[in-house]
């Protein structure tokens, strides 16, 4: 009775983790590997999109790896080396990713740290306030900056009635366009876990250094900021890397010189039907910016986790 | 004191600053929406003419019930999976490829979406080729939604599972329980309320996304995110508006209504000795 028991509860704990590993396998892990495979092969001829791997010709096994689409990812058949339009998606997906990710700890760690320091019975409605907003959808909530920002819409109307300038201000479709619409969407995400995180802070540490006669200012410089380095990275990485990848803003308030590595990853795949150079823009993300950024992350947490101890 | 005055306008100042950021866009799309014309930069008077447009438009109506549909299957899909998922981690102790496991499971959180689809977009159509199965559509969106939201209902069921009491489990099998029983006549009533939380996370995370959608989405399928994408790619549609208010709407309502019953339900318990 025992052992048939036993058999039971190993055939249980079988299910239980087997399941959850085939499905990431299957949806995650392979997936990988098609796109690996697919990003060091040739077109295809006719209407295959992409040439075998492994070729048998009388008899011969034969291997056709090809990086030319890695290769054509930095040379420019015109203008040379590093003069491509993926350098410059990359650079600029960058320098967005960057830019909001400092606007959102510019205004996101003020907001958060008067937030963790509200009155305790008025934090939960100003939490649910913060959170409202991502119940409707995402796309109607960039869009809306459309009509906000567009030459005749609201902010310029109130430019021009308090005189700020004489004729309306071009925002959208541009730079100004694209760090709105991006702050505006990733600041929760910048907000909460900082939130989480000072809200944690211990206050008696803020009280003996101002027995010890620090300025407000100062205890915060040298305490506040300090203690909640975590938070920071962890907000910081929740804004930049779906800001990196990020396709329905730029595609809404972006222009034609605002380009970005989704776009132009979508670009490849449905509009010149390259998925080999798809496939090769997506490893190159992937390796040179996910994975760093993840391991750096988790060492953080690790540093921190151990420092607590 | 003179300081702390200082700090408590500076903290209001901003705090309504971001608050007015965070909500000028839903304000506008509610005002709008009422709008007599099709223009967006002054209000030229108030009618439902937007409203009558938004029950007479198919696309966004059948948009509307395939993403519904699209996200019931994929948030319960999430949330089981999701569930075995978390309970291997916290109850198995360590298990060989553990640390694989858990990096495949939490690294949809951080993979640009665009990544998710294109990678996920190959798969189906080796699998088309070589199985037959599946074709691009709804199935395969729903596979796709339950990738991504399985990664974030197992950080909200793990860290549940987490601080539950273990004593309990270990008491119902000391008295004679089947692992299975305990399973689900003790583990899961325990950790519900986090299965309904990832729920829901999950089913917005797919009602509202547009990406993955993109990818897998065969011909003639369009979730309702897609339909207002490419309305919104051709310029000014205030229909979209509408639709906009009407989920305002709605959501609010039920967070309000939520509000109550929790209230209601903390007064019950507060009363409880007396009864």
């Amino acid at each position: 009775m025992l052992g048939l028991e036993r058999l039971f509860l190993r055939r249980g704990r079988l299910m239980v983790l087997g399941v959850p590993w085939f499905w990431l396998l299957l949806f995650f892990a392979v997936p990988f590997f098609i796109l690996l495979r697919i990003s060091v092969t040739d077109m295809g001829e006719q209407l295959n999109p992409f040439a075998p791997l492994i070729e048998v010709k009388a008899g011969h096994f034969s291997l056709h790896l090809k990086f030319s689409h890695y290769v054509s990812l930095i040379l420019d058949p015109e203008s040379g080396w590093g003069q491509t339009l993926y350098i410059e998606a990359y650079f600029l997906s960058v320098r967005y990713a960057l830019l909001t990710t400092c606007l959102c700890l510019f205004f996101g760690y003020p907001f958060a740290y008067f937030l963790a320091r509200s009155p305790s019975n008025v934090r939960p409605l100003l939490l649910l306030m913060v959170m409202l907003p991502f119940w409707t959808s995402f796309l109607l909530r960039v869009y809306a900056w459309k009509g906000l920002l567009a030459d005749q819409g609201l902010i310029n109307h109130l430019l021009l009635m308090v005189g700020l300038t004489d004729e309306p201000v071009q925002m959208l479709y541009n730079d100004i366009s694209m760090l709105v619409g991006m702050t505006y969407v990733y600041l929760p995400f910048m907000v909460l876990p900082l939130y989480a995180n000072l809200v944690k802070l211990d206050v008696r540490l803020l009280e003996a250094a101002q027995d010890l006669g620090a300025t407000p200012w100062k205890s915060f410089w040298l305490i506040t900021v300090p203690m909640s380095r975590a938070g920071i990275v962890a907000g910081s990485i929740l804004v930049f890397i779906p800001c990196l990848g990020e396709f329905v803003i730029p595609s809404l308030l972006g222009g034609a010189e605002n380009i970005m590595i989704g776009r132009v990853v979508w670009d490849e795949m449905f509009s010149s039907n390259n998925w080999p150079r798809a496939s090769a823009l997506s490893i190159v993300l992937i390796l040179g910016v996910v994975i760093p950024l993840a391991w750096f992350n988790q060492r953080l947490a690790h540093k921190v986790a151990q420092e607590g101890r | 004191m003179q300081a702390y005055r200082w700090h408590r306008y500076f903290s209001r100042l901003w705090m309504g600053a971001v608050f007015l950021f965070f909500y000028l866009p839903l304000l506008f799309l509610v005002v709008f929406s009422f709008n007599s014309t099709r223009q967006d930069s002054e209000f030229t008077g108030f009618s439902l003419r937007w409203y009558q447009a938004l029950g007479q438009d198919t696309r966004l109506v059948e948009g509307f019930l395939l993403s519904f549909n699209v996200a019931l299957l994929s948030a319960t899909l999430a949330t089981i999976l999701a569930t075995m998922a978390a309970y291997a981690l916290i109850r198995f102790g360590a298990f060989k490829g553990r640390s694989l496991f858990n990096a495949m499971l939490s690294s949809p959180l951080v993979m640009p979406e665009v990544i998710i689809g294109l990678s996920l977009l190959l798969l189906f159509v080796a699998m088309e080729r070589g199985l037959g199965w599946p074709e691009r559509g709804a199935t395969t969106i729903v596979l796709g939604h339950a990738l991504l939201g399985m990664a974030y209902a197992t950080v909200v069921i793990q860290s549940r599972l987490k601080e539950m009491d273990r004593s309990i489990e270990e008491a119902a099998l000391d008295l004679g329980c089947r692992p299975y029983q305990v399973f689900f006549l003790v583990t899961l009533p325990n950790i519900s309320q986090a299965l309904v939380a990832a729920w829901l996370l999950t089913f917005t995370l797919s009602f509202d996304d547009v990406v993955i959608s993109e990818f897998l989405s065969g011909p003639g399928v369009t979730t309702l995110p897609q339909v207002i994408f490419s309305y919104a790619r051709r310029g000014v549609n205030p229909s979209i508006y509408a639709a906009a208010t009407l989920l305002m709407a709605v959501v609010s309502l039920a967070v309000v209504l939520y509000g109550v019953h929790t209230a209601r339900q903390m007064r019950r318990e507060n009363f409880r000795p007396l009864d």
